[in-house]
C-alpha cells in the first residue's frame, strides 16, 4: 500500500534557526495521528512546512505525499491535491463571504481536477450537505469570514471548509485551543464525521482532551524537533495523568 | 523579495489591452490653442454665434488663470500649445444608420467589448459612442424619443436643443471655476446631453463610452444631464485610449442637474491608459465633475471606479442646495506601478436637512500613489445636515503610498459629522490562508480587493459590477509576488 505521507530525515529551519531536526513519520491512508509535546518544540512548524509556508526552510529530508515529492510543489498545489490545513489562528477577509471563498476554493480544485465548476445550485446542494456536518447555519455562511467570530465558530468554520474540498490530508494544528467544551465536542464530531479509509489525519494538540473525542490510532510525542516516543491512545492518557517530564528524562537517559 | 512581494509583481504588470490604435483617417486642428483654435471648433460643429462667444470669453479667462500646484500628484509641466485640441473621425457620409458607420470605428468598438448593435447591446443600455472629439452614434434614441428623453450628442444638443443648453450650460461649474474648467469650456468637443422630463423614469441606463483615438490630441468633452422635477436617470462613463509613449491630456466637464424630487445617478468605470511600467506614457485624467441638486428632495449619486489613466485628479461633487436633497460619492481608486490619484469629493450643504456620503476604498500597488482629498462643508444655513465618510485604503506591497486629507468647514451648530477610516495590507498571512484553501496568489488578491471594494460595487449597475470586478483583477494583476 502506497503511503499518504512519508517524512524522512527533515531539518526544517525558521530565520537560519533549526526547529525540526532529522524528523521522520509515516501516516498510512485512514489512519488518524495525533503529534503532543510541549510548547516550542516545533509542532506548528510542521504542520506550516507541510503546507508550504514559504519562511519554513527545508534544509533536508524529503516528504512524499501519495508518492510525489511534495516540496516541489508550491502551496496552493499542495491543497489543490488534498492537502487541508485547520489555522490555529484563521485569518479575517473582509467583504468575503464563507459562500463565495468556498466557491472560489471548490472551483479552484475542480479545474486542477479537469472539471467544470459547479453551479449555483449544485454548489448550494453541497454547502447545504456540509454545512450538516458541522452544525453551521446558512446565514453564518453568508457574513465575512472570520470577521467578528468568536474563537469556537472559527474553528467551525475551518471544520466547515475542511469538508468543502475534501481533502486526503487533513492537518489540524491546535484546533482545540481557546474552545469550550461544547465548541470542541462540535468540531470533534464534525471531523469524525469526515474519517474515511481513504482519508488520514494529523491532529496537532496541546491537551489531551481533543483526543477523548477524535480518537487517534497513533499519538507521537514530539520533542526537541524530533519525536521522542511513538504509541496508541494510551500514550494520550499517560501524557496527560503524569506531563511530558518522564519523557524527557527518557530521552535524556537514552 | 518577500512573497507577497512577488505576488504583487505579478498582478499589477499585466499589459493594458486596450491599447491598439484604430487606423481611421481623422481631421485635426492645427497643433496649439489660440482664439483661431477656438473658432475652428464653434464652426466645425456649426454652432450658433452664442456659443462661440461663450467659448472665447471662457479662452480669455483662462489665459488670466495659473495652472494649480496644490494637488499631491507630480508631473512635467504642460506645454499646451502642443496639444491637438480637435481630433475627429473623417465623416465618409452622413450616419442614419449603423449601416452608415465606418467599418474600423464599428470594429474598435467591437474590440473593446462594447458592440455597436442596438438589438445586441447588454440588456438595454442605450450609448453614446465618442472618438477623440466627435460622438459617432448614439444607439436607441427612437425608444428614449418616444418618452421625451434627450440623448445626444452635446454637439447636435447646442445645434437642436439650443434653449435648455443656454439655460444650464455652465450653471454647475462656471468657465471661471478653475484652470481646467476654462480651458475645457474654451475648446469642449463633444461629449453627452441627457434631458430627462418631468415625472419620467428613464426605462435604460445611459451610457457614454470615450475613446481617445488621435495621437498628441487631448480630450475635452463636455457633458451635461438635467433630471427635470420627479424624474429619474442612471448615466454610464466608459473610457479607453491606445497606448503611447507621450502623455496625453484629457479635461473633461460633467455638469449634473436634479431639479425637485429628482435623482441622478452617475457612475463611471474609468481605464485610460495608465502609462508603462516604468511610467511612461498614459493619460493625464484632469476632470472636473459637479451636480447641484436644485429642488427639494433631490438626489445625485456618483459612482466611481478609477484603474486607469497615470493622473487621476478629480472630485465628482454634490451642491446640496435644495431642502432635504441627497449626495453620496461612492469610490474606488487603484493606483498601480507608477500611477498617481489625487481624488475625492465635495459635499457642499446648503439646503435644510441635507444629507451626505461618502464611502472612498484606495488601492495602491506597485510605486503609485494614492491620495483621498474630501471636503465636507456645512452652511450657516444647512440646518441639520449630516455627513457620513468613510475612507479606506489598503496597500499592496511596501513601495506605495495612501493619503487622506478630510476637510471640515462647519457653520452651523446642528450639523453632524462622522469619519471613519481605516488603512490595511494584504500581507503574508492572509494570501497564505487563500494559498492553502487552493487560489493562486491572482485569484486571492482578485477575492480579496473584491471583498474590499464590495460597498462601492454594490452601487453600479449589474453589467458594469461585473466589468469594474474584471478590470480591477486585471489592473492589479502581477501585483503580489
Amino acid at each position: 500500500m502506497q503511503s499518504m505521507l512519508s517524512i524522512n530525515h527533515l531539518t526544517v529551519a525558521v530565520n537560519g534557526k533549526e526547529i525540526l531536526r532529522d524528523f521522520s513519520l509515516t501516516i498510512n491512508p485512514g489512519e488518524v495521528h495525533a503529534i503532543m509535546g510541549p510548547n516550542g518544540t516545533g509542532k506548528s512548524t510542521l504542520a506550516a512546512t507541510l503546507a508550504g509556508r514559504e519562511e519554513y526552510e527545508v534544509v533536508s529530508g524529503e516528504i512524499l505525499y501519495k508518492g510525489r515529492n511534495l516540496l516541489e510543489m508550491e502551496a496552493d498545489e499542495r491543497a489543490r491535491e488534498g492537502i487541508f490545513l485547520a489555522f490555529q489562528y484563521p485569518v479575517e477577509i473582509p467583504g468575503v463571504s464563507t459562500t463565495n471563498f468556498m466557491k472560489a476554493a471548490v472551483n479552484a480544485k475542480r479545474k486542477h481536477q479537469g472539471l467544470e465548476p459547479l453551479d449555483a445550485r449544485e454548489f448550494l446542494k453541497l454547502m447545504n450537505e456540509k454545512a450538516q456536518l458541522v452544525d453551521i447555519k446558512r446565514e453564518f455562511l453568508s457574513r465575512s469570514i472570520n470577521e467578528g467570530f468568536s474563537g469556537g465558530e472559527k474553528k467551525r468554520n475551518e471544520i466547515f471548509q475542511m469538508a468543502m474540498l475534501e481533502p486526503s490530508l487533513c492537518i489540524l494544528d491546535e484546533t482545540d485551543s481557546g474552545l469550550d467544551i461544547d465548541a470542541l465536542r462540535i468540531v470533534a464530531n464534525g471531523v469524525n464525521r469526515l474519517r474515511s479509509p481513504e482519508r488520514s489525519f494529523l491532529v496537532i494538540t496541546h491537551y489531551q482532551r481533543l483526543l477523548n473525542y477524535i480518537i487517534p490510532d497513533y499519538v507521537h510525542v514530539l520533542f526537541d524537533g524530533r519525536i521522542a516516543k511513538s504509541g496508541g491512545k494510551e500514550l494520550a492518557l499517560k501524557l496527560e495523568a503524569e506531563g511530558y517530564d518522564w519523557v524527557k528524562e527518557e530521552l535524556v537517559a537514552d | 523579495m518577500a512573497e507577497s512581494d512577488k505576488i504583487i509583481d505579478e498582478v499589477v504588470g499585466s499589459d493594458y489591452k486596450y491599447g491598439f490604435v484604430t487606423p481611421i483617417e481623422e481631421e485635426l486642428a492645427p497643433r496649439g490653442l489660440s482664439e483661431d483654435t477656438i473658432r475652428f471648433i464653434s464652426a466645425k460643429k456649426q454652432e450658433p454665434e452664442w456659443m462661440l462667444e461663450w467659448r472665447l470669453k471662457a479662452y480669455r479667462a483662462w489665459l488670466q488663470m495659473k495652472e494649480p500646484g496644490w494637488q499631491n500628484v507630480r508631473y512635467p509641466k504642460i506645454d499646451f500649445q502642443d496639444i491637438i485640441y480637435y481630433a475627429a473621425p473623417k465623416k465618409k457620409k452622413e450616419i442614419k444608420s449603423l449601416d452608415d458607420l465606418d467599418p474600423e470605428i464599428r470594429a474598435t468598438y467591437d474590440k473593446l467589448g462594447i458592440p455597436i448593435q442596438e438589438q445586441k447591446i447588454l440588456a438595454g443600455i442605450a450609448v453614446d459612442y465618442v472618438m477623440d472629439s466627435e460622438s459617432v452614434f448614439t444607439t436607441f434614441r427612437e425608444a428614449l424619443r418616444e418618452k421625451g428623453i434627450i440623448f445626444c450628442s452635446i454637439s447636435e444638443a447646442i445645434r437642436e436643443h439650443e434653449d435648455l443648453v443656454r439655460r444650464y450650460l455652465g450653471t454647475v461649474v462656471p468657465p471661471r471655476d478653475n484652470f481646467y474648467a476654462a480651458l475645457n469650456s474654451a475648446v469642449f468637443s463633444d461629449g453627452s446631453f441627457v434631458y430627462v422630463p418631468k415625472g419620467v423614469r428613464c426605462p435604460m441606463e445611459l451610457s457614454t463610452y470615450f475613446r481617445i483615438n488621435a495621437e498628441n490630441s487631448g480630450q475635452f468633452e463636455r457633458t451635461l444631464i438635467i433630471a427635470d422635477e420627479g424624474s429619474y436617470v442612471s448615466y454610464l462613463e466608459g473610457c479607453t485610449a491606445p497606448k503611447r509613449d507621450e502623455n496625453q491630456l484629457h479635461a473633461a466637464v460633467v455638469e449634473l442637474i436634479a431639479l425637485d424630487n429628482a435623482e441622478i445617478k452617475y457612475s463611471t468605470v474609468q481605464n485610460w491608459y495608465p502609462g508603462d511600467k516604468e511610467g511612461k506614457g498614459g493619460i493625464y485624467n484632469f476632470v472636473t465633475k459637479r451636480g447641484l441638486c436644485k429642488g427639494a428632495y433631490s438626489k445625485i449619486s456618483w459612482t466611481q471606479v478609477e484603474t486607469g489613466s497615470a493622473i487621476t485628479w478629480k472630485y465628482p461633487s454634490c451642491i446640496l442646495k435644495g431642502d432635504h436633497s441627497i449626495g453620496e460619492f461612492y469610490s474606488v481608486a487603484v493606483t498601480n506601478n507608477h500611477q498617481q490619484a489625487d481624488t475625492g469629493t465635495k459635499m457642499i450643504h446648503i439646503g435644510k436637512n441635507t444629507r451626505s456620503r461618502i464611502v472612498s476604498k484606495g488601492i495602491s500597488a506597485g510605486r503609485s500613489q494614492n491620495s483621498y482629498r474630501g471636503l465636507v462643508q456645512i452652511h450657516a444655513t444647512a440646518e441639520n445636515a449630516y455627513n457620513f465618510s468613510q475612507c479606506d485604503s489598503l496597500l499592496i506591497g511596501d513601495k506605495c503610498g495612501a493619503h487622506t486629507f478630510p476637510y471640515l468647514e462647519i457653520k452651523n451648530n446642528t450639523g453632524k459629522v462622522e469619519h471613519e477610516a481605516t488603512t490595511s495590507k494584504i500581507g503574508e498571512d492572509l494570501l497564505f490562508y487563500c494559498n492553502q484553501r487552493g487560489l493562486s496568489d491572482e485569484e486571492a488578491v482578485s477575492l480579496i480587493i473584491n471583498g474590499y471594494c464590495k460597498e462601492v460595487f454594490q452601487h453600479l449597475p449589474m453589467e458594469f459590477m461585473v466589468e469594474a470586478q474584471k478590470l480591477l483583477s486585471i489592473s492589479l494583476e502581477g501585483s503580489v509576488g
